[in-house]
């Protein structure tokens, strides 16, 4: 029996990785045979840590980022609460005031709607702010900044103003938080005209997009999630950045496409090496972008497969996956033998007991579970 | 990390009830800092001062509560715009020269005529949707950015059209803009709320209330930015954000205050009250802070750690010299300050507005105090100008606003292709290509 329940970790803490059995990447697809892609390029390469490659956990990496970031643009600067002497409250920002001032890592008042708008002003007038929400739920009160200024400006000034800023923090569902700090608001965002989601899985990626998503000159909303800050792995150089409209394949296969993102790539490589077993072959993308869909690396997989399956965090209404599936299915029917099926939160909020939170969520037996529907019964190995 | 701005000494009022025209206690003190008095006698200023960086300093008290509620608010109708001991009006030792005073006559002409050739515009199918008129209050945008340089910025609402002429944004561009064409400032895709303009710092035009004022104060973080951070020794630009009474109960406005006094930005909160929003009295929206019978937009500004300052904003001078002492104390690095012009509209709210509301007796009251035709006169008693030159530089401003039709009517409608285009700052992956055709993705 596949266990759900994690170790519990404290918020920024050092050196215990967040999810026991579903951990990297690397070290799933390691398991489950499969050779391990390198991303950015498509194409296999063998699985080396290079000179400059560390290990490291997700909240270093988005450290490092943003450090390194800084050191190369001086515009570059992040605004948040208590991102300065705090350091932020998943440690993302740990110390960098003392290196780069208070100016630069700007502790901001609770007023999330004006301190976006302040950063939309900045970036307008040749800045380059990272804007941090505590947690993503807190932007809601941003909302009108994000969707009307952050989304609109440049199109509405006729190119005139570009805004390019990083809107980033952690949402999902954590330990046990309750409701309003358990939000996935990739789902409210979407549909924002001019801004780009992205959301990092690994310590590797996180890096990566974030120094990509700063240089960017499009507003990225920038999705973390709360349980993933522990997680470990190598992380790439200074120079390493990822493509911003990408997906990631995560495991090749050849038997139905899951697509994922965020922690649910690590319930999905968890299901996975129970369905190895079993025999089945999956293909895991892991969507990285999730506005706009990376067509093309989910075509060339479901081209293969003929079955997608979604395994999201999102809800059910109104989910990333709800508008994936309609996409997938408006351009991809002749490559379909299975109606796209989407595996999503429950349309409840986050309740408090563990029970109920974990029955809110997608659990990796329910993907094994949609597996086996969609695929027939187990293929003998 | 390099220090604040230097040379802010806390601003220190004593009030005391007026019984007649006071000057300003403690004003020699402060003459010495700052060179010359910051208000002249006559007019008082409600301030608080703020220690500077840590020094223990006193704390000033809130002026003008007492004084307020013993003097007596005018007839009900108008409302407000008694005796208000605190109110900065025409000081006639404030003067200007010939060259600004015929400025300042054609900006608020061009104005004024701009927004009649809308209305007209508009009656005639030329112009569509939510278009909402300035006439009236035209001494704040002359006032106040009048006094500004081209490098500074600017931060408006949907009422924007004259902010955007008086920034200097040519008039057959906003006119196009409005008519929906191609050659408008935003290239049609704006409108009459969303006007901007990189080249002129004018950081737009807002639909809803409240939403550029962090904007504004965004803009005023990056020139305190690049002067302390990225070195800039010149960076002493200045944000003038502009929003009506209505706004002032909004968070963000009240959050921005914050802000903007604890980061020193420099920036001028202008509220242009004009007693109405749409159909909501202010009175009726607003509550008066303890001890006053009416609400005081002004003064919600000491509590935030600025001067706030109440001025006649029917008159073009007196709005621009406390334009000038606020813009003076934003580029020396001192800080905000709030700005309330009692000024008013002379149309409705936009032209959707039937505007039954509003009394008669009000708008004959504020009609009498038209700053056109009263700064007019000015210009001809004071010798600024004959009336041989006035009337050439009317004509001059009926050509312009007849030339920014032709402008407009003559541009072109934007084609379906321009659908796509400026989503993004960087287009790629979207399926909009950089050209702003629509690009199919990639797979057979």
């Amino acid at each position: 029996m596949v266990s759900t329940v994690h170790k519990r970790h404290s918020v920024g803490g050092v050196g215990r990785q967040a999810c026991a059995r579903s951990s990297s990447g690397a070290l799933a697809a390691r398991r489950s045979g499969g050779a391990r892609w390198n991303a950015r390029v498509g194409r296999p390469s063998s699985t080396r840590i290079g000179a400059e490659e560390k290990e490291m956990l997700m909240w270093e990496a988005l450290r490092e980022a943003t450090d390194e970031e800084m050191e190369r643009d001086p515009t570059v600067l992040v605004m948040g609460e208590d991102v300065g002497h705090y350091g932020g409250s998943y440690k993302v920002t740990y110390d960098l005031y003392k290196k780069y001032g208070e100016m630069r890592l700007l502790d901001t008042p609770i007023a999330e709607n004006s301190f976006a708008g302040m950063g939309i002003g900045a970036a307008m007038t040749g800045l380059r702010p990272i804007i941090e929400g505590m947690n993503m739920g807190f932007l809601l009160l941003a909302f009108n900044q994000i969707s009307n200024n952050c989304g609109m400006l440049h199109y509405t000034s006729g190119g005139q103003y570009k805004v390019p800023v990083v809107i980033r923090g952690p949402g999902g569902v954590g330990r046990q938080l309750g409701a309003e700090h358990s939000q996935r608001l990739e789902s409210y965002f979407q549909s924002i005209p001019g801004v780009q989601l992205v959301a990092c899985s690994t310590a590797r990626n996180s890096k990566a997009l974030l120094k990509a998503a700063i240089r960017s000159d499009n507003p990225v909303i920038f999705f973390e999630h709360v349980l993933l800050y522990n997680v470990k792995g190598p992380v790439g150089g200074k120079d390493e950045v990822q493509e911003l409209n990408r997906a990631e394949v995560v495991r090749e296969g050849s038997d139905i496409t899951i697509l994922c993102y965020s922690r649910m790539r690590y319930v999905s490589m968890q299901a996975v090496g129970d369905l190895v077993t079993q025999g089945y072959d999956p293909e895991v993308i892991d969507l990285i972008s999730l506005k706009p869909f990376d067509l093309e690396t989910i075509y060339n997989s479901l081209k293969k497969t003929r079955k997608v399956l979604i395994v999201e965090e999102c809800m059910k209404t109104g989910g990333i996956g709800a508008s994936l599936s309609s996409t997938i299915s408006e351009n991809f029917i002749d490559e379909l033998d299975h109606e796209v099926v989407r595996l999503s939160s429950q349309d409840v909020p986050t309740a408090y007991a563990h029970e109920l939170e974990a029955a809110t969520i997608v659990q990796p037996e329910q993907v094994v579970d949609a597996v086996h529907k969609m695929c027939g019964s187990a293929i003998p190995a | 990390m390099r220090t604040t701005w230097t040379g802010a000494r806390a601003v220190r009022m004593e009030g005391k009830v007026a019984s007649g025209p006071r000057g300003v206690v403690g004003s020699r003190r402060r003459a010495s800092s700052f060179g010359r008095p910051l208000w002249k006698s006559r007019s008082r200023v409600v301030a608080s001062a703020q220690a500077e960086g840590g020094k223990a300093g006193p704390s000033g008290k809130v002026v003008g509560v007492a004084s307020v509620s013993k003097s007596k608010s005018s007839s009900p109708s108008p409302k407000g715009s008694g005796s208000n001991p605190d109110k900065v009006v025409n000081d006639p030792s404030f003067k200007v020269d010939k060259e600004a005073a015929r400025a300042i006559y054609v900006d608020m002409l061009r104005g004024r005529n701009f927004e009649d050739m809308c209305a007209q515009m508009y009656y005639r199918g030329k112009m569509f949707g939510f278009v909402h008129l300035y006439n009236g209050q035209e001494a704040v945008s002359t006032g106040v950015i009048g006094a500004m340089r081209s490098d500074d910025y600017v931060c408006s609402t949907y009422r924007d059209h004259v902010h955007a002429v008086s920034k200097g944004v040519p008039m057959g561009k906003v006119m196009a803009e409005l008519f929906g064409k191609k050659d408008g400032i935003c290239r049609g895709q704006g409108g009459s709320m969303h006007m901007f303009s990189a080249e002129h710092n004018f950081l737009g035009g807002f639909a809803f209330i409240g939403e550029g004022i962090p904007v504004g104060a965004g803009a005023a973080f990056q020139a305190r930015y690049k002067r302390d951070v990225l070195g800039d020794e010149s960076a002493d630009q200045v944000c003038a954000s502009f929003f009506g009474d209505g706004t002032c109960n909004n968070g963000a406005f009240y959050e921005t205050l914050n802000m903007a006094s604890l980061y020193k930005l420099p920036c001028l909160f202008v509220v242009e009250n004009n007693k109405w929003a749409i159909g909501m009295a202010h009175d009726r929206a607003t509550a008066p802070s303890m001890g006053d019978k009416e609400p005081y937009i002004y003064k919600k500004g000491p509590a935030f750690g600025m001067p706030g300052v109440l001025v006649d904003g029917m008159d073009v001078l007196a709005v621009r010299k406390v334009a000038e002492e606020a813009i003076a104390r934003a580029r020396r690095g001192d800080g905000p300050t709030l700005i309330e012009c009692e000024t008013y509209r002379y149309r409705g709210h936009s032209l959707a507005d039937p505007d039954e509301l509003r009394k008669p007796e009000e708008k004959e009251f504020y009609a009498k105090r038209d700053p056109i035709p009263k700064f007019r006169e000015y210009l001809i008693k004071e010798g600024l100008a004959t009336e041989k030159e006035v009337k050439a530089l009317e004509k001059q401003v009926d050509d312009e606003v007849e030339e920014a039709v032709e402008f407009a009517d003559a541009s072109p409608r934007p084609g379906k292709e321009q659908l796509l285009e400026n989503v993004f700052a960087d287009p790629s992956g979207f399926g909009i290509a950089a050209d702003g055709g629509s690009q199919s993705p990639n797979f057979p």
